[in-house]
């Protein structure tokens, strides 16, 4: 097997998929396992990479772009300015690990079990679900969806914008906190003030000095 | 070609996973939430590979909302998650018990 024939292999639409689902797989079990939390949220941004890398593959590229560009650029960069802001003791919120393994591994795995037998080849394969038409050239995957979600979804749109609004409010006011021992500017009582409050003229005769100079 | 089933066992496996850090990861909250964003991504890769398979784009308008609804939850989560840390010193969920829940 030659170099270019492995190239062919993982560069085919079942490589992509199998490297991306491994990656996307191995980066999960990371951001569970890892000690340090900087670590583990790393491995969910290598998560948000590979699954990018899937829906591209599905021919979701608006979606794809966008899980790159919101996630990565910006809810993570939440989560590790967050993780690092935070002095967290490890050791305490690490304890009950190794005892809770088994337990997690058992739920987990009986679940992956009874969710591949009901999702697997025999109601989802070729026979129920045929192969999806490729999209003709010069097809936009964006343009299609800008068309559903200003058309159909217009009004969910505008509400997932308030819900937007809420969650900067919430944070905002959450987080928020008044410092008693910082000086601050109050706008309203510097608009207020008039010029009396601040110079007081004084009438002060004048002297002269006995055969004074001028 | 990949068959959906391959999609949807992906998903399924990345779900599984999910759920067993929330087991093994009780007490760090920071590790909760991103359980949470792992489990709602495999959903979304549900939804993306019906969307293509059924032909239709509605589905991925969804996923679009979910991630609307994911990005507020996470701002929202990790905001809480501040404030618990100024007053407690610490982010141990069993250190959250004043209402007894």
């Amino acid at each position: 097997m030659n170099i270019e024939s492995i190239f062919q292999a993982v560069f085919s639409e079942a490589g992509v998929f199998y490297v991306c689902g491994g990656v996307l797989l191995v980066a999960a079990i990371m951001v569970i396992t890892l000690r340090n939390p900087v670590h583990a949220a790393l491995s969910l941004v290598l998560c948000f990479f590979a699954s990018a890398g899937v829906w591209i593959l599905l021919e979701a590229e608006f979606l794809g772009i966008v899980l790159v560009l919101v996630y990565v650029g910006a809810v993570m960069v939440l989560f590790l300015f967050v993780v690092m802001m935070l002095d967290i003791n490890i050791a305490e919120v690490r304890e009950g690990f190794v005892r809770a393994l088994p337990v997690g591994v058992v739920v987990a795995g009986l679940m992956a079990v009874s969710l591949i037998v009901v999702v697997g080849a025999k109601r989802f394969g070729f026979e129920s679900f045929g192969p999806p038409i490729k999209a003709a050239a010069g097809h936009s995957n964006t343009a299609e969806i800008g068309r559903t979600l200003f058309g159909k979804y217009l009004f969910p749109f505008e509400i997932a914008a308030v819900i937007l609004l809420v969650a900067i409010v919430v944070a905002i006011t959450l987080t928020l906190r008044k410092r008693p021992d910082t000086k601050y500017q109050n706008p309203a009582r510097q608009v207020q003030v008039r010029r009396d409050d601040r110079v007081r003229l004084v009438d002060i005769p004048s002297e002269s000095k006995k055969g004074g100079a001028p | 070609m990949i068959p959906l089933s391959h999609f949807l066992i992906l998903s399924a496996l990345l779900f599984s996973v999910a759920v067993a850090g929330i087991f093994i990861n009780r007490k760090n909250m920071i590790v909760l939430l991103m359980c949470i964003e792992l489990m709602l991504l495999a959903v979304n890769m549900n939804f993306v590979a019906f969307s293509r398979f059924l032909d239709d784009t509605d589905g991925q308008v969804f996923v679009f909302f979910i991630l609307t609804v994911a990005a507020a939850e996470a701002a929202i989560g990790l905001a809480i998650l501040v404030v618990l840390f100024r007053n407690r010193r610490t982010i141990n969920v069993d250190a959250i018990s004043e209402m007894k829940g």
